[in-house]
């Protein structure tokens, strides 16, 4: 049952980073484009989930939490450039 | 500064670091459990210059609770703001409420944030911290007050028996 | 192995949480799209993606703990991290977007204050 259902999910997920991408190509502002960003992060941990789930290989994982980690960090390092026109003062 | 607070500036990020630590080997050996401990009493006191005023966590147990039923709070607030976005996108009217704190601990007052940020259709937007206010941004506003009121009710209070 | 020896009731649980979560996550990615202005796009990806994202870990750790037999608890830390960045990163972007002054959709009820 879950070896049938995986698929079917993979692909609502897949639709979830399509409409990800339709926002990040339109915009209209630069902050809608990071907001995208990190909704396409937070989509594609989803995505490595469950190829880890459909492969039965219990070690993507440790992507898995790399990638929550680089998007978190991308997203906070974006704005405050916009904030302040710096990363790091 | 006596002897413990030297070495062991905060016991309670002490115990949280060693359980991330054994989360993180996803192991529950003695070994593992001894390294986890040390560097939880290893990382706070070299870092320790950098963090700021520790909150005083009064009661542990109401925190938890207080988690348990934000918990619940997010799925509920969930189908609430999917019910929006798919039905009606049209007729939001959405709005900016200033948030009156009573809190003054920045721990508390970061859970706070948080905590509107994860709950019905509100995003914490700007904090100003001489006004002592939270700007909130609604999703579906028609009472002002009334969201305030539910605000302060639900999760304020219990933050101020727990902080202070 | 695969999973098709686990207890029915099993199945059904992680079953459900890889279906709600899957819709969750769609229908916070479809308010990003449909949306009238950025403040009310940003509650779709906070919320409903966040929450979706944790339940197929929490399907996934459900799997895992089965087949590894034992706990596995390293999604639980996954989820973690995200319910607890997840409010951070969306006071930043709602600062930088109020900071550079985005319009407010015209049904907006009271326009946010100047800084």
């Amino acid at each position: 049952m879950i070896a049938t259902v995986i698929p079917f999910v993979i692909g609502v997920f897949c639709l979830a980073v399509l409409l990800n991408l339709y926002r990040l190509a339109i915009g209209p502002d630069i902050v809608d484009r990071i907001l995208a960003l990190d909704t396409l992060m937070i989509n594609s941990i989803a995505l490595i989930v469950l190829a880890d789930i459909q492969m039965s290989l219990g070690i993507l994982f440790e992507a898995a939490l790399l990638i929550a980690l680089m998007g978190f960090v991308g997203t906070v390092a974006m704005t405050k450039y916009l904030l302040r026109g710096d990363v790091i003062e | 500064m006596n002897r413990r607070e030297f070495w062991l500036p905060r016991p309670l990020f002490s115990l949280f670091l060693a359980v991330l630590w054994l989360l993180m080997v996803n192991s529950f050996s003695v070994a593992h459990m001894l390294l986890g401990l040390a560097l939880g009493v290893f990382i706070p006191f070299v870092t320790r210059a950098f963090w700021p005023e520790q909150a005083k966590v009064r009661y542990l147990l109401p925190l938890l609770r207080y988690f348990v039923v934000l918990m619940v709070d997010i799925v509920r607030s969930n189908l609430v703001v999917a019910r929006r976005i798919l039905w009606y996108p049209n007729q939001l009217t959405p709005g900016f409420v200033t948030f009156p704190l009573e809190l003054d601990d920045d721990f508390a007052i970061t859970i706070l944030a948080s905590t509107i940020s994860l709950t019905p259709g509100t995003v914490t937007a700007h904090y100003d911290s001489y006004a002592g206010t939270l700007l909130i941004h609604a999703l579906h506003v028609t009472d002002e007050d009334e969201l305030v009121r539910q605000i302060k009710e639900q999760y304020e209070r219990p933050l101020k028996e727990i902080f202070q | 192995m695969n999973g098709s020896e686990m207890p029915l009731l099993l199945q059904l649980v992680i079953t459900f949480f890889l279906v709600a979560g899957a819709i969750v996550a769609l229908i916070g990615s479809i308010g990003l799209a449909r949306l009238k202005d950025f403040y009310m796009r940003l509650h779709g990806p906070t919320k409903a993606s966040t929450l979706g994202v944790g339940c197929i870990l929490l399907a996934s750790l459900l799997y895992f703990s089965y087949l590894k037999g034992g706990l596995s608890v390293q999604e639980a830390l996954v989820t973690l991290f995200l319910f607890v960045t997840a409010p951070v990163s969306a006071h930043m972007m709602a600062k930088a977007a109020l900071h550079r002054k985005l319009k407010c959709s015209p049904r907006t009820r009271k326009g946010p204050p100047d800084h």
